[in-house]
């Protein structure tokens, strides 16, 4: 099944934001629109200054980046039957009831309560400028161009802030992603017995072989028309191809409640604090794992040339949560373990375990497997940032905690069991890794469940006694808006430019 | 399980019976005037829906007619003991609500005996499984409560601390110790199980591989026969995987995720013909025997969240429908299945109709993801009313809750076991 692909894999037609993060883009805004005028909105995604993923030298100092929700392909006058071939989430949106029970979008976290996304306010598109301070203004206003006004009407602009590599309350971020196997050297389907960082190329972009050796659902279309070709269909056309779905979340944080929560738990000792703050995260606020960094490499983790290995451990050698407890938030949002448990080397242990028979601790094999899991960040901070050392501090009379938090963005070829199947089966999750009473320490939304009155804990195992458990958490992060989009490859997305009439092809109603 | 045709006319009374015996779609009201299932305190799990199978056309893909098959009420438990005891206690406590439910199936009027009339419709399943053998809704509460005991005296007492874990365990056995003879806990032997069991049980252990032995050497004979047409299917069985409608996804979706711990019922057609047949008997078959004698409690293969599971065969062997009980969502269920047991999965659901490809039965098939969430998804049933007499416990808590008492019980731990003990609180 595994497939060496000697050539270079082909960037031109993906837009950058898979591959890069544009981290010395210091700026960015995203413009949720909706459809105004959709023979202006056509015309102005033919000529969008996208970019694409190919690496240039020197680095480009702007980037821009289109994504839609399945009405704004409606919107834009795609047809039912194509969009009938995206998948299910996408289609029905993040906002939906019983997708908002899943994702902890309940509550304070309702929908009904969200900014932007919500049943009245759903965008239709996203349009992300990112830039270096310098040429980003004059980059969004040419960008946009005279066709802009007609075209859409903007329903919010996200903006965006630099915290300068820290989140909102105040830990390094980004340090674990995912490496993408462009260049599909990866054998799949396959057994992994060793974490492995390198993740199929079908798990981030449709069209492609994911961890299952299989295809994601995409529309595919019989036109001949400028689009690429379908691996698995011969004589189809992919619409799909080099494509993602994005994720787009907001997250309100209350950096004061987090801070002032972990000092009161603290009884008043800054260190503890932060030391009780590190083990909720699962790393301290420089960024360093609570596991020691291992010896023995990790494929697809390597420490970029002046940076510090942050990212080289496995949870292996903590089986009992004592030195990161199983709650944390980096343990929740990616285990780091493999198919089986133990890593049996031979057919006969693997076949004894795969029975049963295998290790039976109460925690052995509890967690699925993560190399089916993985998202690709690309959350930017919004906001006023309020620094540790000032929310740890009594807040200052008529302070009005200015809002900050996060623009969670993901990319992932599975919304259903990437990103939703992290959010509910692990961050959201209160009976996560054997665990009962808790949620992720940061994203929980304490909600309680029916049977299960508490859901506000967290528990820092011990191995050589008590365990140490911090209740009565409060709601550290409110969820503020979010959708489902697709971000096409580059040329799905100038064939969504074209207009209609197209002959014989039925990506869209007729006019 | 009670299976009965459904009057036509009496159908849309019949779904509004059930809907009002939930609070919400998902969420059945425990005490509802219909059934009050917290009554029933040997009953574990409760569900009843109505089979109404959008898939019987199916059967056109093998050039087969689609039959008029009826619509029908199955009404599915899980308890402790025997069935009809339960049966007993249930028409003790529901009798005119059931009047009311089984009014609206055929063969039912004014007059009929409750009773024999349940038990004339009774239908066994080919295959059973029970995540703990033996342990009962009143040993599920009372563990419950202990753990909360312990749990409500750590958070108080802040000595324990810094004791070491034999200190801690001895300590707690004492307080429990107290708590018991106080009567503000209690942790009762369980009841022995009835000497016709166990005798049944070790007829069942050692027949049926007898059996097998006894027929082995016809087994062995058509082995080869058996294989050649087992593959020449497994090459031509055609798969049936459309995306499924947004909106009967939609419909499935409103009544998951309510609690910890979620129904999955599913029904199709079995493909035609010997070969099939017999793979689906004997595959079935060798799960209850391994559910029943073999896997360790609170594993089926590696999974640990399935709390009860069964299949039974309808109008005949033509079509089978699929019941369990599980904790997390349905996608972390099909995750687990596709990527611990897919071999099993293969086995036992690759008989059905349209299930994407397999190979020499347990290979592939399940690994093509898209294809067989789709395939589930579509011969998933929406369940009208499902019950659950511990709904914030999961099978992981119910194991945690079992390991901490018997670990109590024990007068003196070693160290690491000491050790092992606390971890779990």
């Amino acid at each position: 099944m595994g497939r060496v692909t000697m050539s270079e894999f082909d960037y031109a037609d993906v837009q950058g934001l898979v591959r890069f993060g544009y981290k010395k883009m210091t700026k960015a805004s995203y413009s949720l629109l909706r459809v105004k005028d959709v023979v202006a909105a056509r015309v102005w995604l033919r000529s969008a200054p996208v970019t694409s993923a190919v690496e240039m030298n020197p680095p480009p100092t702007t980037a821009l980046h289109v994504a839609f929700t399945a009405p704004g392909l409606g919107a834009l006058g795609v047809s039912e039957s194509v969009i009938a071939q995206f998948s299910h989430e996408f289609r029905a949106g993040m906002a939906q009831e019983s997708r908002s029970r899943q994702l902890g979008d309940v509550e304070a976290n309702a929908p009904e309560h969200w900014n932007w996304g919500g049943p009245e306010r759903a965008p239709h598109l996203v349009v992300m400028f990112f830039g270096e301070p310098g040429p980003f203004e004059a980059f969004v206003q040419t960008s946009k161009g005279p066709s802009w006004y007609d075209a859409f009407e903007t329903l919010l602009c996200l903006e965006t802030s630099d915290f300068g590599g820290v989140e909102a309350f105040g830990f390094t971020d980004g340090i674990s992603q995912p490496e993408i196997d462009w260049n599909q050297k990866r054998t799949v389907p396959c057994t992994q017995l060793d974490y492995s960082n390198i993740v199929s190329l079908g798990e981030f972009l449709l069209g492609y072989r994911n961890e299952y050796g299989k295809y994601t659902d995409r529309p595919l279309l019989d036109a001949s028309v400028e689009l690429p070709a379908a691996e698995d269909a011969p004589g189809k056309k992919d619409l799909g191809r080099n494509g993602t779905y994005l994720v787009m979340r907001q997250l309100q944080q209350d950096a004061r409640m987090f801070w002032q929560f972990a000092k009161q738990q603290a009884d008043g000792d800054t260190a503890k604090a932060e030391k009780l703050a590190a083990a909720m995260v699962g790393r301290t606020r420089a960024g360093d794992p609570l596991e020691p960094i291992q010896e023995q490499p990790i494929p697809g983790i390597e420490a970029k040339p002046g940076q510090k290995e942050q990212n080289r451990f496995t949870f292996d050698q903590d089986p009992a949560g004592s030195r990161c407890p199983f709650g944390t938030h980096v343990r929740r949002a990616n285990p780091r373990n493999t198919d089986f448990p133990n890593r049996p080397r031979n057919v006969l242990t693997k076949l004894i375990t795969m029975l049963g028979f295998g290790p039976k601790g109460f925690r052995d094999d509890l967690t699925s497997s993560v190399r089916f899991h993985r998202i690709v960040r690309r959350g930017r901070e919004y906001g006023t940032q309020l620094k540790p050392e000032k929310a740890l501090a009594p807040a200052p009379a008529g302070d009005s905690n200015p809002e900050c938090g996060l623009h969670f963005i993901c990319l992932n070829a599975n919304i259903s069991r990437q990103f939703e199947f992290l959010q509910n089966a692990w961050i959201n999750s209160t009976k996560f890794s054997g665990l009962t009473g808790e949620s992720d320490p940061l994203l929980g939304n304490r909600v309680v469940i029916p049977g299960c009155p508490v859901t506000s804990d967290f528990t820092m195992q011990n191995s050589g006694g008590l365990r140490r458990r911090v209740s009565g958490m409060p709601q550290f992060i409110k969820v503020r808006g979010g959708a489902y989009f697709f971000m096409p490859g580059i040329k799905a997305l100038r064939y969504f430019g074209q207009p209609g009439t197209s002959p014989g092809t039925s990506l869209f109603k007729p006019e | 399980m009670v299976l009965a045709p459904i009057l036509r006319s009496r159908e849309e009374e019949l779904r509004g019976l059930l809907a009002s015996m939930n609070e919400g779609p998902g969420r059945v009201n425990t005490n509802n005037a219909v059934i009050p299932f917290s009554k029933l305190e040997n009953l574990h799990f409760a569900r009843l829906l109505i089979l109404d199978d959008k898939t019987t056309g199916d059967v056109r893909v093998y050039g087969l007619q689609r039959e008029p098959y009826p619509l029908y009420l199955a009404f599915l438990g899980d308890m402790d003991g025997d069935e009809n005891r339960f049966l007993n206690d249930l028409v003790k406590v529901a009798a005119n609500g059931l009047r009311k439910l089984f009014s609206c199936c055929e063969k039912f009027g004014a007059n009929t005996d409750l009773l024999n009339w349940m038990k004339e419709h009774r239908k066994s399943s080919i295959a059973n499984y029970v995540n703990w053998p033996g342990r009962t809704v009143r040993r599920i509460r009372e563990e419950a409560a202990l753990k909360e005991a312990l749990e409500s005296y750590l958070n108080k007492d802040s000595s324990l601390r810094d004791m070491s874990p034999r200190g801690i365990h001895a300590k707690l056995a004492q307080l429990i110790n107290e708590e018991k003879t106080s009567g503000r806990l209690r942790l009762s032997d369980e009841s022995p199980t009835p000497p016709g069991w166990w005798i049944r049980n070790l007829l069942h252990l050692v027949a049926t591989p007898l059996l097998v032995l006894l027929l082995s050497p016809l087994l062995v004979v058509i082995a080869p026969f058996y294989l050649i047409r087992l593959r020449k299917l497994e090459k031509t069985d055609p798969e049936l995987c459309p995306a499924v409608d947004q909106a009967y996804t939609e419909e499935l979706s409103r009544g998951e995720d309510h609690y910890v711990t979620n129904q999955f019922s599913a029904m199709g057609s079995l493909k035609p013909g010997l070969v099939r047949l017999l793979t689906t008997i004997g595959v079935l078959s060798t799960v209850n025997y391994a559910a029943r004698h073999i896997v360790r409690p609170g594993r089926l293969g590696r999974i640990r969240t399935i709390h009860f599971a069964r299949w039974v065969f309808l109008d005949g062997t033509k079509r089978m429908i699929f019941c369990s009980n599980y904790d997390g969502s349905v996608e972390s269920y099909m995750d687990d299945f596709i990527n611990k047991t897919g071999f099993g999965l293969n086995a036992v659901f690759g008989n059905g109709i349209g299930y994407p490809t397999t190979n020499w039965l347990v290979l592939d098939g399940c690994g093509d993801e898209r294809k067989y969430v789709e395939f589930l998804r579509r011969h998933t049933l929406p369940t009208q009313v499902w019950y659950k007499a511990y709904p914030g416990l999961t099978a992981i808590d119910l194991e945690r809750n079992g390991r901490i008492r018997k670990g109590l019980e024990v007068l003196s731990l070693s160290d690491q076991e000491a050790s092992k003990w606390v971890a779990l609180l």
